[in-house]
C-alpha cells in the first residue's frame, strides 16, 4: 500500500473529493422532502465537518451556512403565511388581518387564513433546501477553496488565478475600509451619509486599483503568461469546445435535478457535455508550459469519500425512481416515515468520518528570538 | 552581469526624463546599493533591470539594458523571470497565492521546472531563509521580517543570477532586518547572486555594498564606484559616514566596526564631554500631563495587546515607542485616539477618555498621523484638502494651508495628494492632523520611506513643536530618528512596558536600540552627530 493510500496517516484530502462527496449528499437531499431524512443528511455532513475540518478561517463556513439555511426557513414560512389560501389544507392554525387588492391582482390574497398545511410545506421545503446549501457550507469548510482552484486542468489556468486574486481582494478590502473609516474618525467625522461613502470609498477603489498594478508587474516579472505558441485557430477550438462541454454539463445537471426531461436524455446531455469538455481541456492543456508544485494526490481515501457521496446519491435516486414510500410525504400533516433504503443510502455518506485521513495536528513554531531588549 | 549603455527614461506626460543618462555594470556576485533622495529615480532604475521599465510601465527608454547577455528591448520580464528575480516595496503586494510553500513554488510553476526539481528547491530555500517553521501558514499571518523572507526566496527558487531588491528592510524593526541582510550576505557569499537593491537606510546596509550606485535626480548623471569613495560625498550618508567626514577619518568608514577602531584618538578628545542634546529641555520635565494610560488591557480576540501598560506623557516630552512589530506600538497610539477600546484600565488623552468623546471633539485634544499618512486625505488636490480640513476642524479659511507652508515650503496647490513624495505627503498628513492644535500629537513610524533630507526635517518640526507645549508621543524602528529627537524612550514588549527612561539611559546600552554613533563611541553618552560637533565645537 502506498503511503498516499493509508486513510489514518495525516495530510490534506483532494478538495476535488470533498466536493462531489457534498455534491452528493446534495443530490440525495433533493430527492426528498421527508423531514426525518432531511434532518439526518444535516447530522451527517455536521458530523463529518466536526470530525474533518481545520482550524483554517474558511473551516467556520458551515456554521454560517447552516444560519443561512434557518433565516431560508424562516423567510420561507412568513412568506407561505402571508400568501397562504386554503387550497393546500382546511386546518387553519389563526388569522391575520387580510390587505385589501387591487382589482388586477385577484388571485393573490395577503394576510387572512393561515392553514397548519401552508406553514409545514414551508417549512419542509425549506428545510430541503437549506440541507442543499449545508451540503454545499460542508464542502466550503472542509476543502480549501485555494487548493480547488489550484487542481483545476492547465486550461482553466487562467481563470483559477483570476479568481484566487479575487480571494485575496476580498478580505484586503475589507481591512482598507476599516482603516480607512478609522482614519476619517481622527478627522472628526462620523461615518454617515453620501458625504462618508463617497471619501471611504474613493481611497478604497484608488488603493485597490494601486495593488492590482503592483500585483500584475510582480506576476509578469515571475513569469505568469509564459505560454508556448498555439495558433489561433487552435485557440479558439479549445473555447468553443470548453463553452458548448460546460452547456452541456449544466443542462444535464439541471434537467436531472428537476425532472424537466426525460432522465434519459439527461443523463445523455451530462455524457456529452462532460466528454465535450474534457477534449477541450485535453486540447487546451497542450499550450500551458507549466508545471506544479506538490499536487493533491488522489488515492484511495478520495476514491471512498467519492464513492459516499455517489452511493449516497444514486441509492436515494434509485429509491425515487423505484417510488420507496417515504421519499415523499401523501400530505404535509401525516406523520413521517423512515423509508429504510434512503435512511441506509444518507448514513453511508458518514463514511469520509473515518476514510479521510485525519489532518496534520498545527506545528507550534518556536518563537521568534531577535531583539535583545536591555 | 547587468550593463546600463547610456539609459535614460521618460514617462509618458511626464516633464523631464525620470533617469538620465545611466551607465555603469555590476559585475557578476557583487551586492550593488542605489541611494538617492526620495523620488529621485531610483525605483526606475530597478525596475529597468528586469524590463518592467518600459514593458509594463509604459514610457520611452534610451539606450540599453542588458542582463546576462539579454537585451530587455526584446525580452519582456516574463522572458526575464528565468534570470531577474525581483522584490518590491512592499512585499504583500506581490504575493500571488495565500501560503509560504506555495509562493516559494510560483515563479518555478510559471516556469516549468520539473515536480521534483520544484521540490528540493523549496526545501532548500525554506531552510536557507530560516522559514521552514512557518512553511504551512497563510502569508497574512507572518510578521513583517518573515514576509520579506518569503518574497525574497519566492524570488530566489527558479535561481536567477540577479536579485533585486527595493527597500527590503524600511519597514522592518531592527531584529528583523538584521535577519533579511544576514538572508542577503548569505546569498552573495555563499551562492554567487549579484543583488541590487535600494534603501533609505542607509547605516543598515552601507557596510555590505561591494558597489553603490548614486541616482541624484535632476539633471546629474548616474554615478556607480567603490562605497568609499562615493560616500565621501555623497548627499545621503549614514550616521557613521558623517561622524567619519566631521573627524576627518581616511579611509572614511563605513562600518560600526571600523569606525571604532579609527574613533581612538576622538574618544579621547571627547572625554568628559558632556553632550548638550540638541533643542531639548534638560532634567526631568514639569509639565502639565497629557496623556496618560493606568494598566492599560486591551485585546483583539485571542490575542492580548497591550498587557497592563501604565505610561505618562507631559507636555514638552517627545516620548518614542520602540519594540518589534507586533508588540502593541499602534495599538497603544489606536488607544489614546479611541480607535480600540480597552478590555480594563484608564486612558486619559489631554484630559478626555477617548472612546467617550465625539470625534469632532477629540481632534481637538489629540491626534494621530496613521502609518499610512494617504488615509488621512480623500481629496483630489492639496488645496481642497487643506479647505476640507479647515471646515473638518472648524477653524479659519488658510489655517491648513499655512501649515503645510511652513512644514513643506514649495507644494504646488493643484497637486493629487498621490503625487507627493513620501515625505511631502506626511506634512500634508500632519498639517491636517494640526489644524486642530491637538497638544497631545500621535505619530505612527513617520519615518518609513523618509530620506535623510525629509527625516532632518521632520525632527525640526517635531523640535518646534515640543518648544511650543505640546507633547509627542510616536512609534518607530528607527534608532536614529529616536537618538535625534525623543526625550523619553519607552520599549514595549508582547504587550508590556520592558523599559522606561531617559533616551541616553535605555538605547546607549542596547545592541538593537544603540545608534551608530553611540556605539561608535561607547562609553561616552553621544547619540548623535549633532552632538560630537557641538562637542567638538566646544573643546577647541
Amino acid at each position: 500500500m502506498r503511503a498516499v493510500d493509508n486513510p489514518t496517516l495525516p495530510r490534506a484530502l483532494h478538495p476535488g473529493a470533498w466536493w462531489l462527496w457534498a455534491i452528493g449528499l446534495a443530490v440525495a437531499a433533493s430527492r426528498t422532502r421527508n423531514p426525518v431524512l432531511l434532518i439526518l443528511l444535516l447530522a451527517v455532513t455536521g458530523f463529518v465537518v466536526s470530525a474533518r475540518r481545520s482550524d483554517a478561517p474558511w473551516a467556520n463556513s458551515y456554521a454560517a451556512f447552516l444560519r443561512l439555511g434557518l433565516v431560508l426557513i424562516g423567510v420561507r414560512v412568513v412568506l407561505q403565511a402571508l400568501l397562504s389560501t386554503r387550497s393546500q389544507g382546511s386546518h387553519v392554525l389563526f388569522i391575520l388581518p387580510e390587505v385589501p387588492l387591487p382589482d388586477w391582482a385577484s388571485g393573490v390574497k395577503l394576510g387572512g387564513e393561515v392553514t397548519a398545511e401552508a406553514v409545514l410545506t414551508a417549512v419542509y421545503d425549506g428545510l430541503q433546501l437549506a440541507t442543499m446549501l449545508c451540503c454545499i457550507g460542508a464542502a466550503n469548510a472542509l476543502a480549501s477553496p485555494r487548493r480547488l482552484l489550484k487542481s483545476l486542468p492547465g486550461a482553466l489556468y487562467e481563470v483559477g488565478v483570476a479568481c484566487v486574486v479575487a480571494l485575496t481582494f476580498a478580505p484586503q478590502l475589507v481591512t482598507d475600509a476599516r482603516r480607512i473609516r478609522a482614519a476619517r474618525r481622527l478627522r472628526g467625522r462620523t461615518n454617515r451619509g453620501l458625504q462618508a461613502l463617497r471619501t471611504t470609498g474613493m481611497p478604497i477603489l484608488e488603493g485597490a486599483l494601486d495593488r492590482s498594478v503592483e500585483l500584475a508587474a510582480a506576476m509578469d516579472s515571475r513569469g505568469y503568461g509564459r505560454t508556448g505558441h498555439v495558433p489561433q485557430l487552435q485557440r479558439r477550438i479549445t473555447g468553443a469546445l470548453v463553452l458548448l462541454g460546460l452547456f452541456g454539463v449544466a443542462l444535464g445537471v439541471y434537467t436531472l435535478l428537476t425532472d424537466a426531461m426525460d432522465p434519459l436524455a439527461a443523463v445523455g446531455a451530462l455524457a456529452g457535455g462532460l466528454l465535450v469538455s474534457f477534449a477541450g481541456l485535453l486540447a487546451g492543456h497542450r499550450r500551458v508550459a507549466r508545471s506544479r508544485y506538490r499536487p493533491d494526490p488522489w488515492a484511495l481515501p478520495e476514491w471512498l469519500v467519492t464513492a459516499s457521496g455517489a452511493v449516497a446519491a444514486g441509492l436515494t435516486v434509485i429509491a425515487a425512481y423505484a417510488g420507496v414510500e417515504g421519499l415523499v410525504l401523501p400530505g404535509p400533516l401525516t406523520v413521517p416515515g423512515v423509508p429504510l433504503l434512503p435512511v441506509v443510502a444518507i448514513l453511508v455518506g458518514l463514511l469520509p468520518a473515518v476514510a479521510a485521513p485525519p489532518l496534520a495536528p498545527p506545528v507550534q513554531a518556536p518563537r521568534r528570538t531577535e531583539v535583545a531588549v536591555p | 552581469m547587468i550593463e546600463f549603455d547610456r539609459v535614460s527614461v521618460t514617462y509618458d506626460g511626464a516633464p523631464g526624463p525620470a533617469l538620465r543618462e545611466a551607465t555603469f555594470t555590476v559585475p557578476e556576485g557583487e551586492l550593488a546599493l542605489v541611494i538617492g533622495r526620495t523620488g529621485s529615480g531610483k525605483s526606475t532604475l530597478l525596475r529597468a533591470i528586469n524590463g518592467l521599465v518600459p514593458h509594463f510601465t509604459g514610457g520611452t527608454l534610451s539606450g540599453r539594458v542588458t542582463v546576462s547577455g539579454r537585451d530587455t528591448r526584446e525580452y519582456r520580464p516574463r522572458d526575464l523571470a528565468d534570470v531577474v528575480g525581483i522584490v518590491g516595496q512592499d512585499p504583500m503586494a506581490g504575493f500571488v497565492t495565500d501560503t509560504v510553500e506555495d509562493e516559494l513554488a510560483y515563479t518555478m510553476e510559471s516556469l516549468g521546472i520539473a515536480p521534483d526539481v520544484m521540490r528540493r528547491r523549496v526545501e532548500e530555500t525554506l531552510d536557507l531563509l530560516g522559514l521552514a517553521d512557518v512553511r504551512d501558514r497563510p502569508l497574512t499571518a507572518l510578521s513583517g521580517g518573515q514576509r520579506q523572507r518569503t518574497a525574497i526566496g519566492a524570488a530566489l527558487t527558479p535561481h536567477p543570477a540577479v536579485l533585486v531588491l527595493d527597500e527590503p528592510t524600511s519597514a522592518l524593526d531592527p531584529g528583523a532586518a538584521e535577519e533579511v541582510l544576514a538572508a542577503l550576505q548569505r546569498l552573495v557569499h555563499d551562492l554567487g547572486v549579484t543583488v541590487v537593491m535600494a534603501e533609505h537606510r542607509l547605516e543598515r546596509v552601507v557596510q555590505y555594498a561591494d558597489r553603490v550606485i548614486e541616482v541624484p535626480g535632476g539633471s546629474g548623471p548616474v554615478q556607480s564606484g567603490e562605497p568609499v569613495r562615493l560616500m565621501a560625498t555623497a548627499p545621503v550618508a549614514p550616521p557613521v559616514v558623517q561622524l567619519g567626514r566631521l573627524a576627518g577619518w581616511s579611509p572614511l568608514p563605513l562600518s560600526v566596526r571600523d569606525a571604532r577602531r579609527a574613533a581612538g584618538a576622538l574618544r579621547t578628545r571627547l572625554d568628559g564631554a558632556v553632550p548638550l542634546r540638541a533643542g531639548m529641555s534638560t532634567g526631568t520635565s514639569t509639565g502639565t500631563s497629557l496623556a496618560r494610560c493606568r494598566d492599560l488591557v486591551v485585546r483583539y480576540d485571542r490575542t492580548v495587546a497591550l498587557r497592563g501598560v501604565t505610561l505618562e506623557v507631559t507636555a514638552g516630552e517627545v516620548v518614542a515607542l520602540m519594540g518589534r512589530n507586533g508588540a502593541g506600538k499602534s495599538t497603544l497610539l489606536n488607544a489614546l485616539v479611541g480607535l480600540v477600546t480597552p478590555v480594563s484600565g484608564a486612558v486619559d488623552a489631554s484630559g478626555l477618555t477617548p472612546v467617550r468623546t465625539r470625534p469632532k471633539d477629540l481632534v481637538k485634544a489629540v491626534g494621530l498621523v496613521p502609518q499610512e499618512p494617504a488615509d488621512l486625505l480623500y481629496a483630489a488636490t492639496v488645496r481642497d484638502e487643506c479647505a476640507q480640513a479647515d471646515a473638518d476642524f472648524r477653524v479659519a479659511d488658510g489655517t491648513c494651508r499655512a501649515l503645510l507652508a511652513r512644514l513643506a515650503p514649495g507644494i504646488d496647490d493643484d497637486t493629487h495628494p498621490r503625487d507627493l513624495s513620501e515625505g511631502q505627503r506626511l506634512c500634508l498628513a500632519l498639517a491636517v492632523v494640526l489644524c486642530g492644535a491637538p497638544p497631545l500629537l500621535l505619530l505612527d513610524e513617520p519615518t518609513r520611506g523618509l530620506d535623510y533630507g525629509a527625516k532632518q526635517r521632520l525632527v525640526e518640526i517635531l523640535r518646534e513643536l515640543t518648544a511650543a507645549g505640546h507633547a509627542v508621543l510616536l512609534s518607530t524602528h528607527d534608532v536614529e530618528l529616536v537618538a535625534e529627537v525623543a526625550t523619553r524612550v519607552v520599549v514595549l514588549a508582547d504587550g508590556e512596558v520592558v523599559a522606561d527612561g531617559e533616551t541616553t539611559a535605555v538605547v546607549a546600552g542596547s545592541p538593537a536600540f544603540a545608534p551608530q554613533v553611540a556605539k561608535i563611541l561607547a562609553p561616552l553618552p553621544f547619540l548623535t552627530v549633532g552632538e560630537v560637533a557641538a562637542a567638538l565645537g566646544e573643546a577647541s
